[in-house]
């Protein structure tokens, strides 16, 4: 039988999320002969070319590309799981979410003390082509998708997320302890 | 017919950072960019936050190195609430800090050269895309890759001890620590079963140094050409010139190795540092003012580090570091690729200290914290693993954050990846019809010797996915590749 296919991404997250993937230390070995890694930042496939078991977010939505690779994950993974409190709830990013983007923008790039004192007159605030736009606010995965599992934690801790994997890999039914589901 | 060449390091899905390459008639490299296209507006939503909330938010920018923003952060808030600047705190809030931080610094430069620089190293820098990565190592080279994944164990476990957590920890708080190590703690990392002890740690770290050596020596051409550029470097050292990542003064030295800055406060950095905005990408340039822009910028990290400092205070490393710097005959290290030998020379003496801290009883005392007078602003400097980093906050009468002001490592070297990207576009590009996968490799290869922490994470796990696009002056693509 052939291996589950898993793809992984990073949208607006600081990638804490696959760091504690990777805190599963030595057992990342048997992930390797357990499942089959496809497009995701721990190999060089860019492109999905097939279609995925499982999609593992980190991140929500804070520009248009973002939303953009996640409906690219939805569309090529039967099982996408949110992966952390950013995934699930926005997290640290959507703090900005009450506040105008123009103040952030501003606080940035024209009013910091180190911001060249010279060109302050000249109000540049980034903007071009190769930039993609950002949102209004900072959208949880399930706002914009259908997503199928949640893994809560800030980042969610190691063990949890190995036996999440295995879990639906094996389909066995996970039990995840009360204090667990908290997000930190 | 001019060419646009784009690049996009994280794939313009996964959107962190992207190259674009401008050709010209003649086939030239004309203007080549590194875009960062992520915006958070960190700076303006910490306001109306209780300022001690500041060292658990702000860690939460990048889960890779997040130790170091949580400290830079503390530190900043030590000078807050009056406990001084960096040595004003008790022996064991200091040192238990410390060995946070080099823990930090153990698994990430472990993390750096085992799961992302030596796919490259064993596999070629035109090897079989399918392979050179952090599995195909795994696969190929088990033993190496058993190595990697215990050294950044080791090192997260030691962040884990100090910081209560792997990642996003809550150890650092205003004025010193919340805990201290236990003897337990403390005899498992000294003592603990093989190959999870700090002896084996320094051992590997030796070997690593030696890795990096052996290669070198087969491939001079290649490691010594590979991206060289004259650039101003700048870092923290002890007061006493002495290699240090967690406190010191702010060291700036040109290309010929002057010093452009020496034994300045970084309570005063705004005074010396500008940074200028551009358009086309989220990430300022930072300059010394005093120069300007053009003349200004400046290189941070490993290879920055190893340039500013004297000497480095544990004896293996400074053996090591002997031999780089003759390397360079004393001259200020020019070479791109030589940021990885840096990089690894650092590894062992993270190893040296963690094993002096570790031997030292301060770490079980029990006075956490130091209280003082409060102050409205304060400035917290380190070297986290990828160079330099700033934070500066000031609070109102209600201890809410007034203001904020961030320059992560990476901004750092925005400039200095900028004309890497450059001088290595204009090497392979110029007057070339067809592109390569190798050719393209080559590009992220220099972006990941720097090892930039915002377009970065991606392939600090590994490759970077790439597009690569050819469009005609009229913007019609002629060519496209992805891997
Ligand atoms: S949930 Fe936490 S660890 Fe994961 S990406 Fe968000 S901030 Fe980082």
């Amino acid at each position: 039988m052939s291996k589950p296919v898993v793809a992984t991404t990073s949208l607006a997250g600081c990638f804490g999320c696959h760091m504690s993937l990777l805190d599963i230390d030595d057992r990342i070995l048997q992930l390797i002969d357990l499942v089959e890694f496809h497009k995701s930042p721990v190999d060089d496939i860019k492109t999905f070319s097939k279609m995925c078991d499982i999609g593992i977010i980190e991140g929500g939505c804070c520009n248009s590309e973002n939303v953009h690779v996640l409906q690219d994950f939805r569309k090529n993974c039967k099982i996408l799981i949110s992966l952390g409190e950013c995934a699930i709830m926005g997290g640290l990013p959507a703090m900005r979410n009450g506040i105008p983007v123009k103040e952030c923008l501003e606080e940035g790039y024209l009013d910091g003390p180190t911001v060249d004192e010279n060109k302050k007159g000249a109000r540049i605030i980034p903007n071009d082509e190769e930039l993609p736009m950002i949102l209004d606010k900072v959208y949880p995965c399930h706002e914009i998708v259908k997503v199928d599992y949640y893994i809560p934690g800030c980042p969610p801790r190691a063990d949890l997320i190995w036996e999440a994997l295995v879990a639906l890999v094996t389909g066995n039914e996970l039990k995840i302890p009360y204090e667990v589901l908290k997000f930190d | 017919m001019g060419r646009k060449i784009t690049i996009e390091p994280v794939t313009r899905v996964e959107g962190h950072g992207k190259v674009t390459i401008q050709l010209d008639d003649a086939g030239n490299v004309a203007q080549s960019r590194l875009h960062i296209v992520e915006f958070r507006g960190f700076e303006r939503f910490v306001q109306g936050r209780p300022y001690w909330e500041a060292p658990v938010l702000v860690q939460r920018l990048c889960g890779i190195c997040p130790v170091s923003h949580h400290l830079a952060a503390a530190k900043a808030l030590d000078v807050i609430v009056g406990a001084g600047t960096g040595d004003g705190l008790t022996p064991v809030g200091e040192k238990m800090r410390r060995l946070m931080h080099y823990g930090q610094m153990f698994q990430s430069h472990a993390l750096h050269f085992f799961h992302l620089a030596s796919p490259d190293l064993l596999f070629g820098a035109d090897g079989d895309p399918a392979i050179r990565n952090v599995i195909g190592v795994a696969l190929e080279h088990k033993d190496l890759a058993v190595q990697g994944v215990m050294m950044r164990k080791f090192g997260q476990e030691i962040i884990r001890a100090t910081a209560g957590k792997k990642i996003h920890g809550t150890g650092g708080i205003p004025g010193g620590i919340n805990k201290n190590l236990s003897i337990a703690e403390r005899d498992e990392f000294l003592k603990g079963a093989d190959p999870l002890n700090i002896d084996k740690m320094i051992e590997w770290s030796q070997a690593a140094v030696d890795f990096f050596k052996g290669y070198h020596a087969q491939n001079k051409d290649y490691i010594d050409n590979f991206s060289v550029f004259p650039s101003s470097h700048l870092s923290l050292v002890r007061k006493d010139g002495a290699m240090d990542f967690y406190h010191g003064v702010i060291r700036c030295i040109d290309a010929d190795g002057n010093k452009l800055l020496d034994d300045i406060d970084y309570q005063d950095y705004y005074k010396h540092i500008g940074e200028e905005v551009k358009s086309w990408s989220y990430m300022k340039f930072p300059y010394l003012r005093k120069l300007g822009m053009e003349n200004g910028w400046y290189t941070v990290g490993p290879l920055a580090r190893c340039n500013t400092a004297d000497f480095i205070p544990t004896p293996l490393a400074q053996k090591e570091f002997e031999i780089f710097k003759a390397y360079t005959k004393g001259k200020p290290n020019h070479m791109s690729m030589h940021m990885h030998w840096a990089r690894l020379i650092e590894l062992l003496h993270s190893a040296e200290v963690i094993k002096d801290l570790l031997n030292d009883p301060d770490l079980q005392k029990d006075n956490l914290v130091v209280k003082g007078t409060k102050q409205k602003e304060g400035v917290g400097l380190l070297e986290a693993p990828r160079g330099t980093l700033f934070h500066h906050y000031r609070i109102n009468d209600n201890d809410q954050i007034e203001m904020a002001n961030l320059i992560v490592s990476t901004t750092n070297n925005n400039e200095p990846m900028n004309r890497g990207v450059n001088f290595v576009a204009k090497d392979i590009f110029t007057g070339k019809k067809e592109i390569t996968e190798g050719m393209m490799n080559r590009v992220e290869m220099v972006i990941r010797a720097y090892d930039p922490c915002l377009s970065c994470a991606t392939h600090a796990l590994g490759q970077m996915p790439l597009e690569l696009t050819l469009v005609d002056s009229n913007g019609k693509t002629i060519d496209q590749i992805r891997k």
